[in-house]
């Protein structure tokens, strides 16, 4: 007798827990003969507001890591990821990747965690300052990350758009509300698997599956979301987001790279969820004017 | 056992253990990835200084095969490494300090066997460290374009590098990490009295998988260490230790091409004001001087207390130091381990009898010392000329030197007054007073209200004849890219 396989349900990720979405609601992404792949959550408003309060309330554990411990952490993901390779491989596959581009996305996925976990306790040194004040005082300024950061993840793209958006900001320090891909979302809740199972608090990284026409409104509206990094495609989405952060003063970026590119990996990442904070002290400049040696 | 004699109470002892501890009796030369017995066939003793038995033999290189390593180095270069990308580069960097941190415990235990410092030490500072300069340089090989704008990106060629017996394990990933994260190939030689480490890093080397010949590990004695440097196939000198041996080098390269690092000796003020917060102080004093047996090259061996509070301030270092512990290094409550060698403790005894004969106070602390090993009792010397030998050179040993000051300004004409620069502490609980002495104390590192702090992020490294060029942080690079 043959056995029967086992399938996995498609949940969302939201504090470390698996919840199914709140709304009881379901799609089913197509591959690409046409045929259903999963039926995945679709995530209602209110699961955003369950994400983002989960992410607030990791935010102040998460930036106050040392910045090397939030590196060990992000190689860490790297490391579970490489273990469970085949599995994404799989479902790359499975949403119309040929074998040879699903290996290649895989490998760069794990090489970007890498580079990124590399560097957590280097941007402060690339784009901090001394600040030369004509008076009398110590003046220097650091960047301190922004807080809840929401990122709609690019549409075209299961796994690596995924990591390069949100690795740069959970590297900063922030913490991240995702919307994975509407079209291609199996690996994201994967994704959070490795989460998981790696040494990421939960809450720091929190994933929805979708449509990004139904949730965009809340991303720009949200008055908790700090700054919101946009990575779809749709114009129109694009400025509706833009509208409504306005009454947040919401932080808009837009993602312009090509996720599978190299110039996916650079510092200005991190920087774009960065805020700049200088610090003045005063020096008692008395004595020691004739101490030349 | 640890034998205190000024508290009514003794603590059990709480050895740790060394069983599971994998060394070999006889540690060959890693040239090339491969074990290569000596030209010359000679051996030389690695022991433990805490009860001077006999740890293992170790091969001593001459000449011949250094010329080895470096050719290994040089084709390893030419062929391998340069033509790796940063990120493969940074990949392999990243399972060496994973391998550190899977085998701390092996590490910490042949660290403190062999070199004298307390397990307590080796276990949280020297091994934990080690490994963290590995993964943070492992980060930067893929992004060295950004530590320096607007400069190219090029590797040196190969690095010979010296390192002292004070730290063996840490100061080898010091040397070798950034070497390593900007493409160079690397000839390091530890210490005599101090090689296990480094032997067993190469070890780990091996099973990281990194290219034969990236790293390479020749043992010996000074005779060695003047065969790297006056190698004339190697693009970079990094020495760790005296000063008197920095200025040889210096001397010896004078005329080459090689590129040159100094991290030599230091004799650091430890300034302590009336404001500051006392008790936070004197533990600063004592991990100032007393850390890793004072063998630190930016110990605080010159404190300055502000005449206000100086009675009070020594009559708790004493009532302090009356608690250390010093005694069998693999004892978890040891404050302080053996003296590194014979040789070292002579020295160390030697400025003891100076100190006496000048006519200075001495205060040691009351507790009993092993009966075999290399032991010496923590000592100070109380009101101290600015001009006397203790003052003015490196003991590299448990004894500190207290002199007294009215004014900031004097503190900083004494506290300057040295031809060394590598490091001072400031106690204070008022800022703009920190900043001010942070500006004018000319010294590379300046540690306020802390002393002794060391991060693969910050740069270390001295003024004057301290020594030149940073080590760790990004400043770190700068040593190995052309």
């Amino acid at each position: 007798m043959t056995r029967l396989s086992v399938l996995k349900t498609y949940k969302i990720y939201i504090g470390g827990q698996f919840p199914r979405t709140e709304s009881g609601r379901y799609y089913s992404p197509l591959d690409a003969a046409g045929k259903p792949l999963a039926n995945v959550c679709l995530s209602s408003r209110k699961d955003l507001r369950n994400a983002v309060v989960a992410a607030r309330k990791a935010f102040g554990g998460w930036s106050e890591r040392a910045a090397f411990n939030r590196g060990q952490i992000l190689y860490r993901i790297a490391e579970m990821l490489e273990g469970r390779r085949s599995q994404f491989v799989e479902e790359l596959m499975l949403q119309g990747a040929i074998e040879k581009a699903a290996n290649q996305e895989v490998d760069l996925s794990i090489d970007r965690l890498v580079y990124y976990s590399g560097w957590t306790d280097k941007y402060q040194q690339i784009f901090s300052a001394v600040n030369p004040v004509a008076s009398s005082h110590f003046n220097f300024s650091v960047l301190e990350p922004m807080g809840v950061v929401g990122v709609v993840a690019p549409q075209n793209s299961s796994l690596i758009g995924l990591v390069s958006t949100i690795i740069p900001i959970v590297a900063g320090g922030n913490t991240v509300v995702v919307l994975a891909s509407e079209k291609l979302p199996l690996c994201a809740v994967t994704f959070a698997e490795v989460l998981q199972t790696s040494d990421v608090p939960g809450g720091i990284i929190n994933i929805l599956t979708g449509t990004e026409k139904e949730l965009i409104e809340q991303f720009g509206s949200h008055m908790d979301i700090n700054a919101v990094l946009y990575a779809g495609d749709t114009a129109e989405n694009y400025k509706t987001l833009q509208v409504l952060a306005a009454d947040s003063v919401k932080r808009i970026v837009k993602f312009k790279l090509n996720p599978s590119d190299e110039t996916a990996e650079n510092p200005y990442l991190i920087q774009d969820f960065q805020e700049v904070k200088t610090t003045w002290h005063p020096i008692e400049n008395i004595g020691g004017s004739s101490s030349n040696y | 056992m640890n034998k205190n004699q000024s508290t009514k109470w003794n603590l059990d002892p709480a050895p740790e253990s060394a069983g599971h501890v994998q060394l070999k009796t006889q540690y060959e030369l890693f040239i090339n990835g491969k074990w290569e017995k000596p030209n010359s066939g000679k051996y030389f003793d690695s022991i433990n200084p805490a009860n001077e038995e006999k740890l293992a033999s170790v091969a001593h290189a001459d000449e011949t095969d250094v010329d080895k390593a470096v050719k290994a180095a040089r084709h390893a270069y030419e062929n391998v490494w340069s033509k790796l990308s940063g990120k493969e580069r940074g990949k392999y960097l990243f399972r060496i300090a994973r391998l550190i941190q899977e085998k701390a415990r092996e590490f910490a235990v042949i660290e403190t066997l062999d070199g004298g410092k307390s397990i307590r030490e080796s276990r949280d500072i020297d091994v934990p460290l080690a490994a963290n300069h590995f993964f943070y340089y492992a980060g930067w090989a893929d992004k060295l374009e950004y530590a320096f704008p607007n400069r190219p990106v090029k590797s040196l060629g190969v690095a010979g590098q010296i390192i002292p017996w004070n730290f063996p394990l840490l100061m080898a990933a010091w040397k070798i990490a950034p070497a390593l994260a900007a493409g160079n190939t690397v000839v390091l030689k530890p210490s005599e009295t101090t090689s296990l480490t480094a032997l067993k890093l190469a070890e780990l080397i091996e099973e990281s998988g990194l290219p034969a010949g990236v790293v390479n590990i020749v043992t010996g004695y000074g005779d060695t260490g003047s065969a790297i440097v006056n190698h004339p196939d190697i693009n970079k000198i990094a020495f760790t230790g005296s000063t008197n041996v920095g200025k040889m080098i210096q001397k010896a390269i004078a005329g080459t091409d090689k590129k040159l690092t100094l991290e030599l000796g230091g004799k650091s003020a430890n300034i302590i004001f009336e404001d500051a917060p006392i008790d936070q102080a004197v533990e600063g004093i004592v991990n100032g001087i007393f850390f890793n047996q004072g063998h630190v090259c930016c110990a605080g061996s010159r404190l300055f207390v502000q005449e206000g509070v100086a009675e009070t301030v020594i009559q708790k270092l004493k009532d302090r130091m009356d608690t250390l512990y010093v005694g069998d290094p693999m004892d978890k409550n040891t404050d302080i381990g053996a003296i590194n060698s014979k040789k070292q403790l002579e020295t160390i005894s030697k400025y003891i009898q100076i100190g006496i004969q000048d006519g200075n106070e001495i205060y040691q602390s009351n507790c009993a010392l092993p009966d075999k090993g290399y032991f010496c009792k923590p000592t100070l010397f109380i009101d101290v000329a600015q001009s006397s030998q203790l003052v003015q050179e490196e003991i590299f040993g448990p004894v500190l030197t207290i002199q007294t000051f009215r004014t900031v300004d004097e503190v900083i004409q004494k506290a300057n007054n040295t031809p060394f620069g590598l490091a001072a502490g400031v106690w204070t609980d008022k800022g703009s007073k920190i900043f001010n002495l942070t500006s004018k104390l000319r010294a590379g590192v300046v540690w306020a209200n802390t002393y002794n702090k060391f991060d693969p992020t910050s740069p270390f490294g001295g003024y004057k004849e301290s020594g030149f060029g940073r080590e760790g942080g990004l400043h770190g690079l700068e040593a190995y890219l052309g």
